[in-house]
């Protein structure tokens, strides 16, 4: 059945853009309050160092400055995972990172805040430092979070999904490949920022730019002991996030504990510098890869294992380790699967999630695998992909259930479009494409923290004079999840987006949502979104129904009219509709809410990969290479994404369009790199971003495949796009070049070097070659999921 | 440390401003004036956000010492609209979904309009070159050269 909608899939613009190009849109740093103290925060110059003493006094008497704390004012522990809680707003007793907030200031302006830090007199005693790997994983160096020496291992996993050892001894080709994928970070345009406001009557309101009110909010009531009640997190329009303002951050926690204590407003907005160091972007992933084929490329069994630097703390870390092993079978049917990997603490900012969160590292590996071994067994890329692509509606060996998948349908697409079979090893040298695909979540099936409650609620009231307020915790980073709420909502009424009142992210006013991150908001949000206005939709039209003395299902709701369907003359206003139902019903106001399907499988990790429902990707890139100099020139993108339903093709087009920008930035420029454990460059000058000169054109499909359970058979379009294409890249240099780079970035000086290498007749790669000597312990068989069917 | 009185029009407005040595055009604008249109995202020149148009030039009011701009006439996002319509160039950035999280908009937006001014029918080339300076981290810059050009060609009556 075809379905015909009157706003979904319509090209409209954002509910607030005019406000964006008129400059009116207000960010947290845009705001002020009366009599508001400015903050800063002391950072530490010392990558691992015990604090011996902290003398504030000399600021504290300074004139100007009203209030000086240090990690002893707030002493209790958090971290955005229950189980990593490992974090203090200011240090205690300890460094663990060269920029780690260390005392706090507030002042009645920026440059006596400023002069206040350099009197405060910090005595360290520097201890040895964990860098790399190797250190992390060497017996004679200090505990990170502990005392005395040993392995800095945060946590390990060793998953092992029907017997892979059965899987290579049956099959015709086994390939080993080491890869590595640098860190990189979020480099949201606006840096975090927070005011917050503790009133006379015991209340405080943080205004954030958060992706999580709700997590925020829960972390400021453990922290700093308020009844949840008390405390209202609020977040404002959002300048970008990508997953970099989804942790609890120490400065909403200085900012709420100095107004506190100075009883004024307190604002803390982040330097460039200090959101380089807060970071909690890509872990650098040092990979192994051991794969099965039979001759016609079919997988037969597979190893993956991942080393991640996770830096000073916990973050999302757990997480990231699982991650980083759990999506590879949403897009390939593996019958035979081992994942292990591990994650250690290094004296380094601490890394975390960002867009494709633990994916988009083991995507390159594998996607570059592929193709090594397509070109071995002489498969051409697309071949190879088709052969083992997942199915629609099944199971994958690692328990992850599939519904819609138009996989396939994205490769054949981007193949046909881009000419990738006319074009593959036949253009000239320098010249080449690369394909590779990718899948991803539209949602984490479980909360962060364990709870039975929905995963997102939404409220709806009308007015009697028609007009309809949304309420949702949602909260729009520039992915436009306002405007889908509103879209979603105006598609059941049969009004306009534009005309709907959004309230978001604000836990005083607004029923939880979970945050902006995992992909979910559309599924979920949208989800709850279709049930509330489902219910206000049945109520006004019941009332009508019974005005026109008439049956409800001959009534329709559309353009800003309700009646009759087909019969103008028996018809109502939508706000006259209302009124109707108000006086038959009371109140019009209703709430819908969205829990995930009971997903997870009954084994340790199980609760990380499962979703109710995977996009998928597939992307051609191709690239013009210079040789001598190893620059590379990407001439054109091609992306195809299964959306499930383009709720507003405007905005999911506009981001494919930010993920394959990302992508490329990952690709060729980006490298949250350190010199030591001193970071090379924080600062936009120093970390390369794309400009606008760096950008290719992109051509993008929406893939439409009607996921059962989405709203409106929407899925996620946030982060999946950006999967492909970074091995995209990877393997059209090889196609261009005959060249491998396995690591990310790739940059001219590796291309030069592989280059060297062919003219020397040696192979032409650089990449690592070598994975650290360490021991998985504790594998957990797993046994296949039940109708699993082996290839 | 001295203070001076600055005297700039803003916007078609005139103001005078008590500021120090030190105090930039973009302090000025966000903190004295209220116009908190004008964005920061680095303070240091690298990213575009604070694009102002001064004297019809556009510059990184950031790095901009308010001093350095007395007697100047200065414009800044809120001063883009023309009788209380929005410039073409607002239109096409909303309507092409030129904007997503929209921090770097308003210097994008002035980047854009100092660029149709100088060159009113830019070739997507010409329009990548001139918003080099201007960093976004959502788009990927391809509905905002789009948008200029649309605005480009209405500007033109096409």
């Amino acid at each position: 059945m075809t379905q015909s909608f009157s706003v979904v899939g319509k090209p409209l613009p954002r509910v607030d853009s005019m406000d964006q190009t008129m400059g009116k849109t207000q960010y947290v740093d845009d705001m002020t309050l009366p009599d508001m103290l400015v903050g800063r925060h002391l950072l530490s110059i010392h990558a691992h160092a015990r604090i011996l003493r902290i003398d504030t006094s000399r600021a504290e008497s300074l004139p100007g400055v009203r209030g000086v704390i240090t990690g002893s004012d707030l002493p209790i522990t958090y971290g955005i995972l229950p189980i990593s809680q490992d974090e203090h707003a200011l240090a205690v007793d300890r460094v663990r990172y060269v920029g780690e907030p260390v005392a706090a200031v507030a002042a009645v302006d920026a440059a006596t805040a400023e002069e206040a830090l350099g009197l405060i007199d910090v005595e360290y005693e520097p201890l040895d430092e964990v860098v790399t790997l190797e250190q992390a994983f060497a017996d004679d160096r200090p505990i990170l979070h502990g005392d005395g020496l040993g392995q800095n291992v945060h946590r390990s996993a060793a998953l092992e999904f029907g017997d892979v050892e059965e899987g290579f001894a049956r099959a015709d080709y086994i390939r080993e490949d080491v890869f590595f994928f640098g860190g990189n970070t979020h480099a949201a345009l606006e840096t975090h920022a927070a005011l917050a406001s503790y009133s006379q009557t015991g209340k405080l309101t943080l205004w954030s730019s958060t992706q999580v009110p709700h997590y925020v909010h829960r972390t400021l009531e453990k922290v700093l002991e308020l009844p949840a009640g008390r405390i209202r997190v609020v977040a404002p329009a959002i300048g970008g996030g990508f997953g970099g303002k989804t942790d609890p951050f120490s400065h909403e926690l200085t900012a709420a504990k100095l107004s506190m204590v100075t009883g004024k407003p307190v604002k803390i907005n982040l330097s460039r510098e200090e959101v380089f160091y807060a970071h909690r972007g890509r872990h650098p992933v040092l990979m192994w890869i051991k794969t099965g084929f039979e001759n016609d490329g079919t997988i037969t069994s597979m190893r993956f294992k991942t080393f991640l630097d996770g830096g000073a703390y916990g973050s999302y870390g757990v997480a990231s380790l699982y991650y980083t092993g759990a999506l590879q079978p949403t897009t390939y049917r593996i019958p035979n699967y081992r994942f292990e990997g591990v994650r250690v603490f290094t004296n380094k900012p601490p890394c975390g999630p960002k867009r494709g969160h633990g994916t988009p590292q083991p995507r390159f590996g594998l996607e570059c695998q592929l193709d090594k071994a397509a070109d071995h067994l002489g498969i051409d890329p697309a071949t190879i992909r088709r052969r083992n692509a997942v199915e629609p509606f099944s199971t994958t060996v690692n328990h992850l259930r599939i519904t819609s998948c138009a996989l396939v349908e994205c490769i054949d697409k981007v193949v046909e479009e881009s000419g990738f079979a006319g074009k593959h090893r036949q253009l000239p040298s320098g010249r080449g494409v690369g394909l590779a695909v990718g899948a991803y979540m539209s949602g984490a099936g479980l909360p962060i923290y364990f709870n039975d409650m929905p995963q997102s609620e939404v409220q709806v009231k009308v007015d009697r004079g028609g007009g309809v307020t949304v309420f949702s915790m949602a909260t729009d980073i520039g992915q436009g999840s306002t405007t889908m709420l509103a879209t979603v909502i105006a598609e059941s009424l049969g009004l306009e987006p534009a005309d709907m009142i959004m309230v978001t992210a604000d836990t005083d006013l607004t029923p939880v949502d979970l945050g902006s991150y995992s992909s979910r908001v559309t599924f979920m949000a949208g989800n709850a979104a279709v049930v509330a206005g489902r219910k206000i939709r049945s109520r006004v039209v019941q009332a009508v129904a019974d005005e026109l003395e008439t049956e409800p299902g001959s009534i329709v709701a559309e353009h800003g009219r309700v009646g009759v369907a087909g019969d103008p003359d028996r018809s109502v206003s939508w706000a006259d509709g209302v009124r109707l139902a108000i006086a038959a019903t009371g109140p019009l106001v209703e709430s819908g809410g969205y829990t995930a399907p009971k997903l997870a499988g009954s084994f340790r990790g199980a609760g990380v990969g499962i979703s109710p429902a995977y996009s998928y990707s597939a992307c051609v890139v191709e690239v013009d290479c210079d040789a001598a100099t190893g620059i590379v020139k990407v001439e054109r993108v091609w992306l195809a994404h299964d959306i499930g339903r383009a709720l507003n093709p405007l905005l999911t087009e506009g981001q494919v369009e930010g993920g394959v920008y990302m992508g490329l930035g990952e690709a060729l420029y980006e490298e949250h790199a350190f010199r030591g454990s001193l970071h090379r460059g924080p600062s936009l000058l120093d970390y390369k971003i794309p400009t606008a000169l760096d950008m290719p054109p992109v051509e993008t499909f929406l893939i439409e495949s009607d996921d059962p359970e989405g709203p409106f058979g929407a899925k996620e379009v946030g982060q999946g796009p950006l999967l492909p294409v970074i091995p995209a890249v990877a393997n059209a240099i090889h196609d261009a070049l005959g060249v491998r780079i396995d690591e990310v970035p790739i940059t001219p000086p590796k291309i030069v070097a592989a280059l060297r290498e062919v003219s020397r007749g040696r192979p032409g790669r650089v990449g690592p070659v070598t994975i650290p000597d360490y021991e998985f312990t504790r594998l957990t068989r797993v046994e296949v999921p039940e109708g699993f069917v082996t290839p | 440390m001295a203070d001076h009185i600055l005297a700039i029009d803003v916007n078609g407005d005139r103001h005078r401003v008590l500021v120090t040595d030190q105090r930039t055009l973009l302090e000025v604008l966000r903190e004295d004036l209220g116009l908190t249109g004008t964005k920061h995202g680095c303070d240091v020149g690298e990213c575009g956000a604070c694009t102002v148009l001064v004297d019809d030039k556009p510059v990184l009011s950031c790095l901009v010492i308010a001093r350095q701009v007395d007697g100047s006439s200065v414009q800044t996002v809120e001063g883009l609209a023309h009788d209380g319509k929005p410039d073409l160039l607002q239109e096409a950035f909303a309507e092409l979904g030129a904007a997503q999280c929209g921090y770097c908009t308003p210097g994008m937006l002035i980047s854009a309009r100092s660029l149709l001014d100088d060159n009113p029918d830019p070739t997507t080339e010409e329009v990548q070159a001139g918003l080099a300076g201007n960093l976004c981290r959502c788009t990927g810059y391809i509905k905002i050269f789009d948008a200029v050009r649309l605005a480009a060609a209405r500007d033109r009556g096409l």
